[in-house]
């Protein structure tokens, strides 16, 4: 038994973790944050892009002093086919300016980075302790048990990310659906800096953020991504879980047509394969997002659920961070009441309410409904290639006007799937 | 030569707790549209299926991202936790 009493306990050393850790000792409060990897990151995985928006309030500058690939100056949103590919590319130093940058990242640096600010605030940030379960005692959480061995707090802050299995166990919440979270692998492949510069059209520091439709999720909801490190890109697959089990292929293949794309192999040429990882994505939006407290606890960042995928952008840890802030905040206001009910803790919910998180996951509810369409993935991409052929494509055979060449693809599709899906898309974004 | 996925995954950091597998399955489970979820969504390509439509997985490739559990926990999937303190994959990049 451990007799030492904390003021909050915060299960998980991921982003939302140390955040809520990291205002919580900076207020001088009693924190411990376990971590079950030998290292916080160890365990996470990310494409991926952190918007700096969250982290630049809580840390001004952070940027500067952390663990970060690179600054996107460069986004390309590409359709593919099997051969195709058609790429818009937006190339804009208004991507990077203080308040709206963004920044690639890999999960097992900068994560480590973070931890390691909330230990120096004063937390007590342990790695390689994994929490087994919750202490529940008149319905109200009062601790964890790890290894054995009990450690109580006024407050839990489960932080245990996307498959948050002690909320689960305790009946706080509700398993999670495979039409709720998809599956996202990633091949990590190192390459010299200057080689990555010269490909993406860089200058030292500047990154780029790529995402595609179409052929790589073979029919499934999900797309590809490639993002520059410093001296590696991530390269990988999100592909929604729910009709998984019919699809032609493996995840596995898939993959290995992506990387062999005409598109794809030229970038990834040489490079060195580092790491293969994998790990769920919360993918549902706002419908997903159920208890986020109660008596004795909160529940934070992936655990949430709180994740964003609109298509051309995709959000998770910039909500991660701000919600484990607004965590630690109610926690801060708890304590000065002396009240850590479900009743006080529901002042949680108000500040999610006023926050980015749930305004936009509130703005955004009805686009993974709209996702749920077969022809986005597979005939749009189609007909926009073979538009693009007929007005590339030179043979020599007489001219057909351009209207006349596209509206044959476009009476393919279904000029009223074409009017109820742009309608239906415009709505929900 | 297409390299293998236990070529790429032999490229990762693990700490296999050998002898305590973390995730428990039913392989006499003959549901194939149940199998075949598993068989196309892991991400390491640790379930497999042999000629005679068995099923066999191995946790020592495991990335534990938990996709086997949302799809199939209380069918074929009959045990998941997450490794022992400091076990499983070490993630260098993430």
């Amino acid at each position: 038994m451990n007799e030492e009493r904390f003021d909050a306990i915060i299960v998980g050393g991921g982003l939302a973790g140390s955040t809520a850790a990291y205002v919580l000792a900076r207020e001088g409060l009693e924190v411990l944050l376990i971590e079950r990897g030998n290292y916080a990151g160890s365990k996470n995985m990310t494409g991926g892009r952190l918007y700096a928006h969250s982290l630049e309030k809580i840390i001004p500058n952070f940027a500067a002093e952390a663990p970060v690939e690179r600054r996107v100056v460069r986004e390309r949103i590409s359709m593919m086919t099997q051969n195709d590919a058609i790429t818009m590319d937006y190339h804009s130093p208004r991507l990077a300016e203080t308040g709206s940058d963004s920044y690639v990242v890999l999960r097992g640096k900068f994560d480590r980075w973070l931890f390691d600010k909330a230990e120096e605030a004063g937390a007590i940030a342990t790695a390689g302790i994994k929490a087994d379960q919750l202490i529940v005692e008149n319905n109200r959480v009062t601790g964890v048990i790890c290894g054995g061995e009990e450690m109580k707090a006024d407050v839990v802050i489960l932080a245990d990310g996307a498959n948050s299995l002690l909320a689960e166990k305790a009946g706080l919440r509700k398993r999670v659906q495979p039409s709720q979270v998809a599956v996202g692998v990633k091949e990590t492949y190192g390459l010299p800096a200057k080689v990555i510069e010269d490909r993406f059209g860089l200058s030292s520091d500047e990154g780029a953020a790529w995402l595609f439709a179409g052929s790589p999720s073979n029919g499934l909801v999900g797309g590809g991504f490639l993002y520059t490190n410093k001296e590696s890109l991530s390269l990988g697959l999100v592909l929604g879980l729910q009709h998984i089990g019919e699809s032609s292929k493996t995840i596995e293949d898939m993959m290995v047509d992506f990387a062999n794309h005409a598109e794809i192999a030229p970038f990834i040429k040489d490079g060195k394969l580092l790491e293969r990882s994998g790990h769920i994505v919360p993918e549902a939006g706002l419908s997903m997002v159920s208890t986020l407290y109660g008596d004795g606890f909160l529940i934070c960042g992936d655990a949430a659920g709180f994740c964003l995928n609109i298509g051309y952008m995709v959000r998770g840890m910039d909500l991660a961070i701000t919600s484990g802030e607004l965590a630690a905040k109610t926690v801060l206001e708890a304590k000065e009441k002396g009240d850590f009910s479900s009743a006080s803790l529901q002042s949680y919910k108000r500040m999610l309410d006023q926050s980015f998180i749930l305004k936009d996951l509130s703005v955004y509810k009805n686009f993974p409904a709209f996702m749920e369409n077969p022809r986005i993935f597979k005939q749009y991409p189609a007909m926009l290639s073979n538009i693009m052929a007929d007005l590339f494509v030179i043979d020599g055979t007489p001219a057909v006007p351009l209207r006349k060449k596209a509206m044959k693809h476009l009476k393919a599709v279904g000029l009223m799937n074409l009017a109820k899906d742009g309608l239906k898309g415009v709505k929900s974004v | 030569m297409r390299v293998t996925i236990e070529e790429k995954l032999a490229v990762n950091k693990y700490f296999v707790d050998e002898g305590n597998a973390h995730i428990e399955i039913d392989p006499s489970y003959s549901d194939m549209k149940e199998k075949m979820k598993l068989v196309n969504a892991c991400p390491a390509g640790l379930y497999k299926l042999n000629e005679e439509g068995t099923l066999f997985f191995d946790y020592a490739g495991c990335l534990e991202c938990g996709t086997c559990r949302v799809l199939c926990l209380g069918t074929i999937v009959k045990k998941w936790e997450f490794p022992e303190s400091t076990k499983g994959v070490e993630f260098r990049y993430g």
